[in-house]
């Protein structure tokens, strides 16, 4: 468990060298209080627009963090031949994957945790008040979702050898996921056979990312999601992980790693 | 002889300036972009009547709390809640059930997904109504000529924000745009009758939105309830103001266009009765 945890310990030391998440952060903060200085009909109380793209963003910005950081783990370890001296010391395979895939993932936790207090204080200046629990659960489900997502980069990894191909799919996937994934029974209900089987198929195969997306809740102050339903998402997505994580580490096992 | 680079830059920052002095007041009559005064429309175009749609659509997705059929939702077109709020119309049962676009649903991703989603139609409201008015504000800056970006951002503002002065800024602004509509005129004289209480001032406004809608031959021909809209409100203001003659006329007007004339003849009634009942005990007392 060790290296497990040293292996990620460089991972977040990358992720605070590297400007990704700066520039991000400061563009987020930019957009978020330009908007918020607005003057709407002299009415100092709206504040949905505000949380609405301050929330976007804060999405856009964390799928980044999470794809890029993934995308290019491998990839650069392999290019730089730093993967050699760290496979011949007493480090497995499966030990690298899950040390990178710990890694992102409180890297990213790590970027959401800040993003999320930055929201709070603005929504909170206007609104004066604050639902902790709320943030806590959005917070939540969004690190859970991002662990299914660091997962699919790091397969998409293994099978693509540049990064920034691994980038533009997984984020198109995800995309694709977040915007069409719960619809696609609807859809599957309008097609002719075989497309209907084969939206069908597709539609109970993805892991459904749209359910970890609670900005309307946020946004329109409804209130918190039923704890169990938390906790069954949450076991959702440790299963899209471990799905993930088992396919890259059969992928990585017997791979080459000569560039 | 060699220049010193320093004077060459300081050269060619003169000559820049002094071609830019020379150049710049032309170049405003090349094309149309400089007369803009809406960022907008110099960024867009024509195109961001567009984006105007949208964002009214977003204003009604606000609306809504968020409760709105996506691209994917089978959903009847009609006219949008917001839109319909403005003319007082009260949802019926039947209406409530055409919103339930979600269904029953349809597997268990469907159902476990709805725990985490927005399933309840609701209204905004206890000022809370506020929270469209950004949207309607972008949607008028995109497109100036809607004219119900106007009518249902100052109802919002007079009707549940108690910002009359605010709502009368956004109608003149869309009056300015849009000089011949009689919706905007409409609007402006409900404003003046029910918030500021000023008969005088609301019956012009009414006046003239009723010739502007005369003058509108698709308003003639398609947009007849827009008529009655008026002349009842105008009847209902000589009623309060005690001119029953001249209630009676309007309402008159009204009977020929509504799709209930019966309910106006009842009130054209009841104005007959209480003239009876005026001019009664003056002509029973003694000469």
């Amino acid at each position: 468990m060790n290296t497990i945890w040293a292996l990620a310990g460089v991972v977040i030391k990358e992720m605070y060298r590297r400007k990704d998440f700066y520039v991000l952060f400061v563009l987020t903060a930019l957009i978020t209080i330009a908007a918020g200085m607005v003057n709407f009909f002299h009415d100092p109380k709206i504040v949905r627009y505000v949380k609405d793209i301050c929330m976007l963003l804060i999405w856009i910005s964390a799928l980044l963090i999470a794809i890029v950081t993934t995308a290019r783990q491998i990839p650069a370890e392999r290019e730089s031949r730093t993967i050699f001296p760290l496979l011949a010391k007493p480090v497995t395979r499966a030990q690298f994957i899950l040390g990178k895939f710990l890694g992102c993932w409180l890297a990213s936790g790590i970027a959401l945790l800040v993003f999320y207090v930055f929201f709070a204080i603005i929504t909170g200046s206007r609104e004066q008040h604050w639902p902790w629990l709320t943030y806590l659960q959005a917070i939540w489900l969004q690190w859970a979702m991002l662990a299914v997502v660091i997962a699919l980069s790091l397969c998409g990894s293994i099978i693509s050898a540049a990064p920034s191909s691994t980038t533009t799919i997984c984020f198109i996937a995800v995309a694709g996921i977040l915007l069409v994934g719960g619809h696609l029974n609807t859809v599957a209900l309008h097609q002719s056979q075989p497309l209907q089987t084969i939206f069908y198929t597709i539609y109970f195969l993805i892991p459904h990312l749209e359910w970890f997306d609670i900005r309307d809740r946020v946004i329109y102050d409804w209130g918190l999601v039923n704890w169990l339903d938390c906790v069954l998402a949450t076991l959702y997505a440790a299963a899209y992980t471990g799905l993930f994580l088992l396919l890259t580490w059969l992928g990585f096992r017997r791979k080459s790693l000569n560039t | 002889m060699k220049a010193s680079p320093y004077l060459v830059l300081a050269l060619a920052l003169t000559v820049c300036f002094t071609l830019a002095t020379g150049i710049e007041p032309r170049a405003a009559t090349w094309s149309n972009r400089s007369k803009s005064d809406n960022v907008f429309s110099m960024l867009f175009g024509d195109g961001r009547r567009l984006f105007a749609n949208q964002f009214f659509t977003m204003a009604d997705v606000y609306f809504h709390s968020g409760y709105y059929p996506s691209i994917f939702d089978l959903r009847e077109e009609g006219t949008k809640e917001i839109v319909a709020a403005t003319h007082d119309q009260a949802e019926d049962e039947e209406q409530e059930k055409k919103e339930d676009f979600l269904g029953k649903p349809k597997d268990w991703i469907d159902r476990f997904g709805r725990h985490f989603h927005i399933t309840e139609h609701t209204h905004l409201e206890h000022s809370n109504e506020r929270e469209i008015l950004p949207w309607l504000r972008l949607a008028a800056d995109m497109d100036p000529q809607k004219i119900e970006t106007y009518t249902v951002g100052s109802y919002f503002m007079r009707q549940h924000l108690n910002r009359p002065r605010e709502a009368e800024a956004f109608l003149r602004e869309g009056l300015r745009n849009n000089l011949n509509s009689h919706e905007i005129l409409f609007e402006l004289g409900r404003l003046y009758d029910e918030n500021d209480h000023d008969t005088g001032r609301a019956r012009d406004v009414w006046q003239l939105a009723l010739y502007k809608w005369s003058k509108d031959p698709e308003a003639v021909k398609d947009n007849k309830l827009a008529f009655e809209a008026i002349t009842v409100h105008l009847a209902r203001l000589e009623r309060e103001a005690g001119n029953w003659q001249q209630a009676i006329n309007w309402f008159q007007a009204a009977q020929k266009v509504s799709p209930d004339p019966n309910a106006l003849q009842q009130r054209i009634d009841e104005i007959k009765k209480k003239m009876a009942a005026q001019s009664s005990p003056t002509n029973s007392q003694p000469h």
